[in-house]
């Protein structure tokens, strides 16, 4: 069963080899991601909603918890796997977190300069503010 | 396929676990697959795109009612659990199809749908909440890039939920042959990647706009 399942491609949960396998384990890892989605889901509301934690990590928590919840999608729900059928998408998937990765970040890299750089006096602090 | 099911149990589990240069050209339902992977990776970086821009104007309220006043986390938490619920009944669903049961299918796609249509649903009241207390998308950018980010996401939902209806025909008429099952592999992908957009939407929009 671990050998067949190695194989697949994302999504690729019908593959006619895998059919002898039954499906009871497919249910159990959909079920396995359902409950760990759930997990997470609940913690990262609790984190942003509590008083115990030091505010300032909270979005940092919040963006970790995100990337785990991601990981657990990937693997569990579209079974994204090291198996040989899947290198094509790992790579597809690895080039297109690098995009993501470059537009978002470097978005806000730019934009948060630039605001610096525009701030002549206190009553223009927030440059939003004013238009 | 039909080769692959003459072929006797042994070689096709040979052909599967060599190396994919020695296996000769992959199945395909990889090369769909692979194909449909590289539209979702582009359509996550156009999301990618949207969640920038709405994370620069995150603050920029004009004077108007910023994100604190606006969100109902409850709600959120609705959204979350429908569309959560119905990613795991589309994977029952592909359970179903592999083993060719076509009550579990039909039922695993009801309830997709209905999760679907209830995410949906909500979102819409919300939208409609926030236009009538004057929070339409023109009030602020801020209010233009939510709508935007919010509005794209659920018009990937509408979507699939239209792609799912249609399948569900196709089921009906044409049976569970290779193309169809094809299509139905290429859904239960777009609904899982919407999953994970709206993972990424609840916890910046909605989690780290309500922050103090």
């Amino acid at each position: 069963m671990t050998d067949t399942q190695y194989d697949r491609a994302p999504g690729d949960a019908s593959a006619l080899p895998d059919v002898e396998q039954g499906t009871s384990s497919g249910v159990l890892v959909y079920t396995i991601g359902l409950a760990l989605a759930v997990v997470l889901t609940a913690m990262s509301f609790w984190v942003a909603n509590t008083s115990l934690l030091w505010t300032g990590g909270v979005s940092l928590g919040l963006t970790v918890l995100a990337i785990a919840q991601m990981g657990i999608h990937l693997v569990f729900f579209l079974h994204v796997t090291t198996g040989p059928d899947n290198t094509n998408n790992v790579m597809a998937l690895a080039f297109g977190v690098l995009i993501v990765v470059l537009v978002v970040v470097g978005s806000l890299l730019i934009m948060a300069d630039l605001n610096d750089n525009m701030m002549p006096g206190a009553e223009l602090m927030n440059l939003h503010m004013q238009h | 396929m039909n080769v692959a099911v003459a072929v006797g149990e042994n070689e096709v589990r040979y052909e599967a676990r060599s190396g994919a240069s020695e296996a000769g050209p992959a199945a395909k339902r990889i090369v769909v697959g692979y194909g449909f992977w590289v539209f979702l990776l582009s359509d996550i970086v156009m999301f990618a795109a949207i969640f920038a821009a709405y994370a620069v104007l995150a603050h920029a309220t004009a004077g108007g009612p910023s994100g604190m006043q606006l969100f109902s986390q409850a709600s959120v938490a609705i959204e979350t659990g429908c569309l959560l619920a119905s990613s795991y009944t589309c994977g029952l669903m592909a359970l179903a199809i592999g083993s060719r049961r076509y009550v579990a299918t039909y039922l695993a796609a009801l309830i997709t749908f209905v999760l679907g249509v209830c995410f949906l649903a909500l979102e819409v009241r919300e939208f409609a909440g926030m236009i009538a207390v004057g929070a339409g998308p023109q009030r602020s950018a801020f209010l233009s890039a939510f709508f935007t980010l919010v509005g794209c996401h659920g018009l990937h939902v509408t979507a699939g939920l239209i792609w799912l209806a249609v399948m569900m025909a196709q089921v009906a008429v044409k049976g569970f042959r290779a193309t169809v099952e094809r299509r139905l592999l290429c859904f239960s992908l777009f609904w899982h990647a919407l999953d994970i957009v709206w993972v990424w939407l609840f916890t910046v929009v909605y989690l780290m706009g309500v922050l103090s």
